[in-house]
């Protein structure tokens, strides 16, 4: 009987504890503190052929961190796809890591939730100064007028790659500059099994990522200036219904590339299946496909007319990722400390060179390991021609709404259905209508 | 009245169990109170379970009610307590079928009823045909008993995302089958897009609940007398006979529940159309599970989400009260 009550004793001072810790939550830190300064959590955004390849490259850096100021990080690589549910957790229960990255996307969302410690000039001081990063890098990590709520640390561009042998093969000399010489090229290229251009018709972001850089061509910003939704502007519609003829009406796009989701049309491009795809810093995954460098080329994603700049010449987004620090760590110091370590031109040097991203800091950028040409295509175009996704609070719920529209409009199209500028109007109108805020 | 007599019943069994418990301990500890030891220990002993089962479901469900009432964006999900109150704007939204939300959630909640209509009716028709046929002895029983518990074993994030690669339209096993070998469409089908994706999610489903309803259904054939089918043997009944007579009216209590838990599960399901999907499912196959997840972790309305739970919980309550009385009077009935 003894044992029993014993047992139960025990079993509910666990219950209450449980309780007590579990209940915890709804933090609203103010700033951060150095209640544990010499261990740091860091959330690594999965930027590798895998997770294990990404700890692998990250761990002895952190070793590095350590001794030279004692903190010892705990890495914890996140897959993309849990990334942003497990920030909006960690927001909502006040228990997340010190340190984390961030898609630049959704700098402006998590701005929002104000759990995020803002970059002011005090906070960039100490890690070196605002001026030593990429201006557009700065821009596309918060709402204009703000402090950034995060630090650049890869960047990307979009570039569109070709394989040289299906080029050479169709006869033509050069990649094309201009939409109608992708589709006229695209044509050429689409026969005998072999597609033009290849999508991923079921990404959602990468969705996104497209009709945004063809909505800027058009004159559409998808979000007026007071942030509220424009999804239905003639632009929009435009750049949208653009993207989808690629296979509704030009037919250069494989039908089956409206299920692709997991980056099939890279495999495809290196099996020559296709022969142009658009996408950010590809050369690492068609190595790992098997593709040696000379087998394929980069160049700027193409542009209605003219050569690429900003405004309607804009050919990609600002791509990249970011660091933040959650507001309520409780080593505020030391993740300034990794912060401006990530951040220096050696770190960025060696990370953006692993990665095959472009540094965002500006000394970095200039080192010779960035002038190949394909990362200076991406340079290049994250310096003169790229911009960044509009920067409002709601921008996840636009990715959601317009990505998963444009995804309906490539099922539409591969199932022969008719797409025309009232059927993607209507999808966008539904869109819109689901933005609550 | 049921319940109420089963009850008193317990409670009286449970006390009689504690009397004789407690009379056995009383030399060895005598400062407990009478009023605790004769009543009260198996509360005390009940109370971890109650305060754990009150911190995993019952305080989450109180939460998200609460969260149903506010306005909770990403504004304010830093500081959720400080959300401002909305009143019903959250439901008014979530039922509104003639705006965009409410039409969504509508839709979702059809596509949902047809969805566990079908996963559920061919999950367990499967299941209780395979407990029959294999109720007698036969040699390489327990090799097909082992067999068909696989899919009920395996992962279901692993089992599903195998079956989403054999959906791939191009290089997918099912139109490898379908297309190609067999000639029975026209050009290959697309499974995890457009209208075919509820065809891909059911059979998925069934394919992933129907050895729960075997494995019930055989535990359930073992309480059937032998001597039943003997009997009805000699008196000349036909296998179908067995069947429809003896073993599915033998079989009913296990198929009430059985049917209730599946119904449960079916509706609720998250995984299968989360990892054959993604997080925007096609119109087709738009389960409302996804579709609340979507309202709040996607869009980030979590007030309207919450919303929406309330609503689906209410619904499944009620289903569940209704075909609880339905079963209970039908076994009134059968006992009577």
């Amino acid at each position: 009987m003894r044992t029993i009550r014993a047992a139960a004793a025990v079993t509910l001072a666990i219950s209450i504890a449980a309780g007590v810790t579990g209940c915890g939550g709804g933090s609203s830190a103010k700033g951060g503190s150095n209640d544990s300064p010499k261990t740091l959590t860091y959330w690594a955004s999965n930027q590798g052929p895998s997770i294990e390849a990404d700890k692998k490259i990250l761990t002895p850096e952190l070793k590095k961190f350590e001794e030279q100021t004692g903190i010892k990080v705990k890495l914890e690589v996140v897959p993309w796809a849990d990334l942003l549910n497990r920030i909006l957790a960690a927001t909502t229960s006040g228990q997340g890591p010190d340190v984390l990255n961030i898609g630049n996307t959704w700098s402006a969302s998590l701005q929002a939730t104000g759990a995020l410690l803002p970059w002011d000039k005090a906070n960039f001081d100490a890690i070196g100064g605002r001026d030593r990063f990429v201006d557009s890098a700065v821009a596309s990590a918060g709402a204009e007028g703000k402090d950034p709520s995060a630090v650049p640390l890869y960047s990307l561009a979009y570039a569109l790659y070709y394989n040289k042998k299906s080029f050479a093969d169709a006869g033509i000399s050069k990649p094309p500059a201009t939409w109608d010489e992708l589709v006229a090229d695209g044509k050429k290229l689409s026969k005998d099994g072999k597609w033009g251009l290849g999508a991923e018709g079921a990404n959602l972001s990468n969705n996104i990522h497209q009709t945004f850089v063809l909505g800027q061509q058009h004159g559409a910003d998808f979000f007026d200036s007071a942030g509220k939704p424009t999804f239905t502007s003639d632009g929009a519609v435009a750049a949208v219904k653009q993207y989808i003829d690629f296979m509704a009406k030009d037919k250069i796009i494989a039908p089956g590339n409206a299920e692709y989701a997991q980056n099939q049309s890279l495999t495809d491009f290196a099996k020559g299946k296709t022969a142009m795809v658009l996408w950010q810093a590809a050369a690492s995954t068609f190595a790992a496909q098997g593709m040696k460098p000379e087998d394929w080329g980069a160049a700027p994603v193409p542009v209605g007319s003219g050569t690429p700049g900003t405004g309607k010449s804009t050919n990609s987004m600002v791509a990249g990722i970011n660091m933040a620090v959650f507001k309520n760590t409780k080593n505020i110091d030391g993740a300034k400390k990794f912060v401006k370590f990530m951040t220096s031109d050696a770190e960025q040097k060696l990370l953006n060179k692993t990665y095959g991203s472009i540094p965002p800091v500006k000394t970095a950028q200039a080192d010779a390991a960035f002038s190949a040409p394909d990362l200076k295509v991406l340079r290049d175009t994250l310096a003169t021609s790229a911009a960044p996704l509009p920067q409002v609070p709601n921008e996840s719920q636009f990715e959601t709404a317009v990505g998963t529209a444009v995804k309906e409009l490539w099922a539409d199209a591969a199932a022969g259905r008719p797409v025309t500028t009232e059927s993607v109007k209507a999808r966008l109108e539904k869109a819109q209508q689901t933005m609550q805020q | 009245m049921t319940a109420t007599v089963t009850t008193d019943s317990s409670t009286e069994k449970s006390d009689r169990v504690t009397s004789r418990g407690t009379g056995g301990a009383r030399r060895r500890l005598p400062r407990i109170p009478d009023r605790i030891r004769q009543g009260g220990l198996p509360y005390l002993l009940l109370l971890p379970a109650v305060l754990l089962e009150l911190l995993v479901h019952v305080i989450p469900m109180i939460i998200g009610i609460v969260m149903s009432f506010r306005e909770l964006t990403q504004f304010y999900i830093n500081n959720w307590g400080g959300a401002p109150w909305s009143g019903f704007d959250n439901y008014k939204i979530a039922v509104d079928v003639n705006a965009p939300i409410g039409e969504a959630l509508l839709h979702s909640f059809f596509v949902t009823c047809v969805f566990t209509f079908f996963a559920v009716g061919l999950a367990w028709l499967f299941g209780v045909a395979a407990a029959i046929m294999l109720q007698e002895n036969f040699r390489g029983r327990g090799f097909l008993r082992a067999i068909f518990l696989v899919p009920y074993a395996l992962p279901v994030y692993a089992a599903v995302i195998t079956w989403a690669f054999m959906f791939q339209r191009d290089n997918g096993l099912v139109n490898h089958v379908l297309h190609d070998q067999l000639g029975l469409t026209d050009q290959p089908s697309f499974w995890l897009i457009g209208d075919n994706s509820i065809y891909a999610l059911i059979v998925v489903s069934v394919w992933k609940g129907w050895p729960f309803a075997f494995l019930i259904v055989m535990a359930g054939l073992q309480n059937i007398p032998r001597e039943l089918y003997e009997a009805s043997a000699i008196d000349g009944a036909g296998i179908w006979q067995q069947i429809r007579k003896i073993t599915l009216p033998a079989l009913r209590p296990v198929n009430q529940v059985l049917v209730l838990v599946l119904f449960l599960w079916t509706f609720n399901d998250f995984n299968t159309p989360y990892v054959l999907f993604g997080k925007a499912a096609p119109e087709s196959a738009d389960l409302i599970s996804i579709h609340i997840y979507q309202s709040s972790f996607v869009t980030w309305n979590f007030g309207t989400g919450s919303a929406m739970s309330v609503l689906l919980l209410l619904f499944l309550l009620v289903v569940t009260a209704a075909y609880l009385l339905i079963t209970s009077r039908g076994r009134k009935g059968a006992d009577a």
